[in-house]
C-alpha cells in the first residue's frame, strides 16, 4: 500500500461570484484526515457557499479542490456523495414526509444496488440486501440517539432529533468527510453538549468532520483547527485558542465573545 | 388470546382476497344481469383508465414530476398497435408482437419527454409536458400529408383485435358450459393486466428504487447530496409511467377498433391526474379507486340524470349531457374540500394523523417554512 | 396590572397536548423571557398568543380584554406583533417594502414615514441596504427585517421567536443590545430563546416551560442561579448514546 496523504480535502484558491459580486475569493484551506476542522465567521461570509462547493451544489469559478488525491473543480453531488462526502444542511432538508428509518435507509442508496429487476423479481439478493439497508438503518438511528419510534415521519421529529436524523442520513453513505452546517442551531446548551459528544465519537470512528458554527465554545471545545472566513476571504486559520485571540478575528466576527 | 392473533389475522386477510377474487370473477356477470351489457364496456374502460392513472401515479405520485401530457404515451402505445395491426399499411402483426413494441415505444417517448425536462420542477414542468402531449396530439392529426402515415382526422378503423394466439377476443366463447361474450373477456384482459401493473407499483413502490423516487419527490436537493442520480431515477420515472400508458393505448386500440386523435385531447391528460389527485396521490389503492370513480361517475349521471328528473319534477327540467359535467365538476370541487389529501390517502399521509408521532408538530413547522 | 395575562392555556395538535395548561403575565413595559429545551412547547406558545393556532382551553387577555376568537390580523391591529422564528422575511420584497409590509395594519401615512426613520435610526445596517430584496441580506440582517417589520405595527406587546438563531456572535450581541433598547422604550417583550443565558441576562423575570408545562419561573437572576435550569439548560454533562463503530460494512 501507498503511504496515503496526509491531507484529505484541499481547496486552493477557490472563487465564487454571484453575478458581479464575489462571494468567495482565493480561499485555500486543506483538512487533515481524521480531524474536526471548524468553519466560523460572520453571517454571509461566505461559509455556506463554500460548503456547496465542497459538496458540488455549486460550481467553482476559479480555484481546484482535491478530495483523497483526486482532484475535481466541475462534479455533481451524487458523485461526491460516491467519492465520500456527505453533508447535513443549515435549514434541515429531510424527507419530510417519509419516515425516521425510510430517510436513512435512503442513505445507504448508492451504497446498494437493487434495481428495476431486483425490486420486481425480489430475488434472495433483492431481499438480503433489502434486510441489510434496513438493519443499518436502524443501527444508525439508535448510534445517533433517536429513541423515538423509526416509523414516525421525519417532519414531526423534535427539531434537535431531527438535526440528529440528518447526521444518521448523512453517515449511512458512508462517508470520508462529514460536513455539518451548523448542527446546534436553535439548540440550548444541554442538547449543544449531547451533540458534542455524539461527533467526538464520530470522529473517533475515523470519519473527518468539517463543521460550520456559530457557538463559539463548541467550536473552541471540539474542533483540531478553524478557518475564519470574512466577506469571502480567509482571514485566519490555526488551533483554535490562535483564532480566538486573532485581533482581526475578534473585530469581524467574535467580539465580546472571546472572553 | 394474543398468540392466536396472527394466524386469525392471516385467516381474515385470506378470507377477504378469496372474497375479492371472487367478486372480480363474476363482475361482468353481474354488471350484465344487473344493468346492461353496455356498463360491462363502460367497466372495461374503467379498468384501462386505472392503468393508465396508476402509470401516471409513479410519476407523479412517486416521483413528485407534474406531468399534464401523459396521455401523449397512451397515443404512442394506442397507434403503434394500430399501425402494425389494421389494413393502414395492410400490416397484421400478432397481439403479442404490438402490445409490447407499444409499450417500448412509448418507453422511448418517456425518456425523450424526460431528458430536456430533468431540471424543471412543479409548474413549469407542468407546462412543457402539456405541450408535448399536445405536439403529439397534433402530429397524429396532421401526419396524413404528403405521406399518408396517420390518416389525420379520420383516424384509423378497422384494428385487427386482440388474438391470442388463434383466441380472438373479438368473439363470442362457451367455455365450461358459460357464454362469454367479448367486453366479458376483454374484462378478464384487462384485469389481468391492471393486476400486473398493481403488483409492478407495489414492488418498486417498496424497494430501493421507489425510497429514491420518494426521497426526490420530497427534497431534490438532499436526494442528490445522498448520492442519488437525481437524472436517472427522474428518467426511470418517466420511461416506467410512459411504459404503463404505452401498454394501456395498446389494449385501447385493439378492444376499440378504432382511434383517432381525438381520444388523446388535454382533456384526457386532466382526467388522469385527476384520477390520481382525487383518489389519493402516491398509494395504489387511492388511484385505482379515483380512476375508477372518475370512469363511472360521469357514466351513471349520464344514465341516471333523467329518469332522476322525470321521476322528481315528472318532466325534463336540464339536458342530462351538460348536467352531467356540472356535477362531476361540482363534485371534483367538494372532494378535494373535505379531503384534499385524496379519497384514500398513502399511509404516509394518514399517519401524519396518528397519535405518537411526537409531540413537537408545530415547534418544527416554522422550521421547514422557513426552509422551503 | 398585567398587559398580558394567560390562565391555564391548552394547545393540542393532532391528539397530542403541546400545552397542557400554562399561565403568565408580562407586565406594561417589561420582558419576559420564555425559556426551555426543543420540543417543550415555546413557539405553540407563541403561535396560539398570536392567534395563529386554536387553544383547546384556557384564558388569555390582553389591555384587559379577552383575546378569545379575536383573529391573527385584529391582534396585530391591537398591538401584539409576533417575529416569527425562521424570520419569515418576505424574500422577493425590498427591505423597504417590508417594513411597510408591517404597517399595513395602519392608515396614517405620515407617521409611517417617520416610523420607517425611526427603524433605519435603530438598525442602521437595514438603511444601508433599503433597496435591497430581503431574500439576499445575511441571517442577521434578516432578522433586523423581521423586528423592525413587527415593529412597524406600533407594538404594545412584541413577541419574538429565537432571534439569536444561526446567527454569529457579533450578531447577536447586535440582536440583543436592540432587544433591550426597544424595551427601555416601553415596548414590552415576550421573548423565546433557546440560549436561556442570554435572554435571562435580558430579562427581567422567566419562565422555564417543560414538556408543555410551566416547570419553574421567577426572576430572571434567581433562574440563572438555580441548579434545575443551570443542569438542564445552561450545559450540563451527558453521555450519549451509541457503541458500535461505524467502520462496519455491510
Amino acid at each position: 500500500m501507498t503511504p496515503r496523504s496526509d491531507t484529505l480535502l484541499e481547496l486552493t484558491g477557490i472563487g465564487k461570484h454571484f453575478g458581479g459580486l464575489a462571494a468567495l475569493s482565493d480561499v485555500s484551506l486543506h483538512i487533515r484526515h481524521g480531524e474536526i476542522y471548524g468553519l466560523i465567521g460572520p453571517n454571509g461570509a461566505g461559509k455556506t457557499t463554500l460548503f456547496n462547493i465542497i459538496t458540488g451544489l455549486y460550481q467553482l469559478d476559479e480555484g481546484a479542490i482535491t478530495f483523497d488525491g483526486t482532484a475535481y473543480s466541475h462534479c455533481k453531488p451524487h458523485l461526491l456523495a460516491h467519492a465520500g462526502i456527505a453533508r447535513t444542511f443549515q435549514n434541515i432538508r429531510l424527507f419530510a414526509n417519509m419516515t425516521a428509518l425510510e430517510n436513512v435507509m435512503v442513505g445507504r442508496h448508492l451504497r446498494t444496488r437493487t434495481g428495476i429487476w431486483g425490486a420486481l423479481l425480489r430475488n434472495a439478493a433483492a431481499r438480503a440486501e433489502e434486510r441489510a439497508i434496513a438493519r443499518r438503518a436502524r443501527e444508525l438511528l439508535h448510534y445517533v440517539g433517536i429513541e423515538r419510534p423509526h416509523q414516525t415521519l421525519a417532519k414531526h421529529l423534535p427539531y434537535g432529533e431531527q438535526r440528529r436524523l440528518e447526521i444518521a442520513r448523512a453517515l449511512a453513505t458512508e462517508p470520508k468527510l462529514l460536513a455539518l452546517d451548523e448542527p446546534v442551531a436553535g439548540m440550548n446548551a444541554t442538547e449543544t453538549e449531547s451533540l458534542k459528544a455524539l461527533l467526538q465519537t464520530i470522529r473517533a470512528s475515523g470519519i473527518t468532520v468539517l463543521l460550520i458554527e456559530h457557538d463559539v465554545k463548541l467550536i473552541l471545545g471540539l474542533c483540531d483547527r478553524v478557518a475564519v472566513l470574512d466577506y469571502g476571504k480567509k482571514i485566519a486559520e490555526g488551533l483554535p485558542e490562535e483564532v480566538r485571540q486573532n485581533p482581526a478575528v475578534i473585530a469581524a466576527y467574535l467580539g465580546g465573545a472571546a472572553e | 388470546m394474543r398468540i392466536g392473533r396472527p394466524v386469525e389475522n392471516k385467516r381474515k386477510a385470506w378470507l377477504a382476497f378469496a372474497a375479492l377474487a371472487v367478486m372480480l370473477l363474476v363482475l361482468p356477470f353481474a354488471t350484465e344481469a344487473l344493468l346492461g351489457r353496455g356498463w360491462v364496456r363502460i367497466v372495461d374502460f374503467a379498468l384501462l383508465y386505472i392503468m393508465l392513472a396508476l402509470g401516471l401515479n409513479i410519476v407523479v405520485g412517486y416521483a413528485g414530476l407534474l406531468d399534464l401530457g401523459y396521455i401523449a404515451f397512451f397515443a404512442v402505445g394506442a397507434y403503434c398497435y394500430a399501425l402494425l395491426g389494421s389494413p393502414q399499411f395492410g400490416l397484421h402483426l400478432p397481439f403479442w408482437i404490438v402490445l409490447p413494441l407499444g409499450a417500448l415505444l412509448a418507453c422511448v417517448f418517456g425518456v425523450l419527454l424526460g431528458a430536456p425536462t430533468l431540471r424543471l420542477r412543479g409548474d413549469y414542468l407542468a407546462i412543457v409536458t402539456l405541450g408535448f402531449g399536445e405536439i403529439i396530439r397534433i402530429f397524429l392529426n396532421n401526419l396524413n400529408a404528403p405521406v399518408n402515415i396517420t390518416n389525420g382526422p379520420q383516424g384509423i378503423s378497422m384494428i385487427d383485435p386482440i388474438r391470442i394466439g388463434g383466441f380472438s377476443l373479438n368473439s363470442t366463447h362457451e367455455l365450461l358450459g358459460i357464454t362469454f361474450p367479448p367486453v366479458h373477456l376483454y374484462y378478464y384482459l384487462f384485469l389481468g393486466v391492471t393486476l400486473l401493473v398493481i403488483f409492478v407499483s407495489l414492488r418498486l413502490e417498496d424497494s430501493r428504487i421507489g425510497r429514491a423516487w420518494m426521497a426526490i419527490r420530497e427534497d431534490e436537493v438532499a436526494a442528490s447530496a445522498m448520492g442519488i442520480n437525481t437524472r436517472n431515477i427522474k428518467l426511470l420515472a418517466f420511461a416506467m409511467g410512459a411504459t404503463f400508458g404505452g401498454a394501456a393505448g395498446g389494449l385501447f386500440a385493439g378492444f376499440q377498433g378504432f382511434i383517432s386523435p381525438e381520444s388523446f385531447g388535454l382533456t384526457e391528460s386532466v382526467m388522469v391526474v385527476c384520477m390520481v389527485v382525487l383518489g389519493g396521490m402516491g398509494n395504489i389503492g387511492g388511484v385505482v379507486l379515483g380512476g375508477a370513480l372518475l370512469v363511472l361517475l360521469p357514466e351513471a349521471l349520464r344514465h341516471g340524470a333523467g329518469p332522476v328528473q322525470q321521476v322528481l319534477f315528472g318532466k325534463m327540467l336540464v339536458d342530462p349531457e351538460s348536467l352531467r359535467m356540472l356535477m362531476f365538476g361540482l363534485a371534483l370541487v367538494l372532494v378535494m374540500l373535505w379531503r384534499p389529501a385524496g379519497l384514500w390517502p398513502s399511509t404516509q399521509r394518514r399517519r401524519e394523523l396518528t397519535p405518537g408521532a411526537g409531540v413537537a408538530h408545530q415547534e418544527q413547522e416554522s422550521v421547514y417554512d422557513a426552509s422551503k | 396590572m398585567s398587559l398580558l395575562s394567560v390562565e391555564n392555556l391548552k394547545v393540542a395538535y393532532g391528539g397530542i397536548q403541546a400545552l397542557k395548561g400554562i399561565s403568565l403575565e408580562v407586565a406594561p413595559g417589561e420582558l419576559v423571557a420564555l425559556i426551555g429545551s426543543n420540543g417543550a412547547g415555546k413557539t405553540t406558545a407563541l403561535k396560539a398568543l398570536a392567534g395563529l393556532l386554536h387553544p383547546a382551553a384556557g384564558k388569555v387577555s390582553y389591555a384587559g380584554k379577552s383575546l378569545h376568537n379575536i383573529p391573527a390580523h385584529q391582534r396585530v391591529r391591537d398591538g401584539l406583533a409576533l417575529v416569527p422564528e425562521g424570520r419569515g422575511v418576505f424574500a422577493r420584497l425590498s427591505v423597504e417594502e417590508n417594513l411597510q409590509m408591517g404597517a399595513y395594519t395602519r392608515n396614517d401615512a405620515a407617521q409611517i414615514g417617520s416610523d420607517l426613520e425611526r427603524m433605519y435610526a435603530l438598525f442602521p445596517r437595514l438603511a444601508e441596504r433599503r433597496a435591497q430584496l430581503a431574500g439576499t441580506l445575511s441571517g442577521g440582517e434578516q432578522q433586523m427585517v423581521a423586528m423592525a417589520r413587527a415593529l412597524m405595527s406600533r407594538p404594545k406587546l412584541l413577541m419574538l421567536d429565537e432571534p439569536s438563531m444561526g446567527l454569529a456572535p457579533m450578531m447577536v450581541e447586535k440582536i440583543f443590545a436592540t432587544i433591550r433598547e426597544i424595551s427601555t422604550q416601553g415596548v414590552s417583550i415576550l421573548l423565546v430563546e433557546q440560549n436561556a443565558r442570554l435572554a435571562l441576562e435580558a430579562a427581567q423575570r422567566g419562565y422555564v416551560l417543560e414538556s408543555g408545562l410551566i416547570a419553574l419561573s421567577g426572576v430572571s437572576g434567581e433562574l440563572l442561579g438555580s441548579d434545575a435550569v443551570q443542569r438542564a439548560y445552561l450545559g450540563g454533562g451527558r453521555e450519549p448514546a451509541g457503541s458500535f463503530s461505524l467502520k462496519t460494512r455491510d
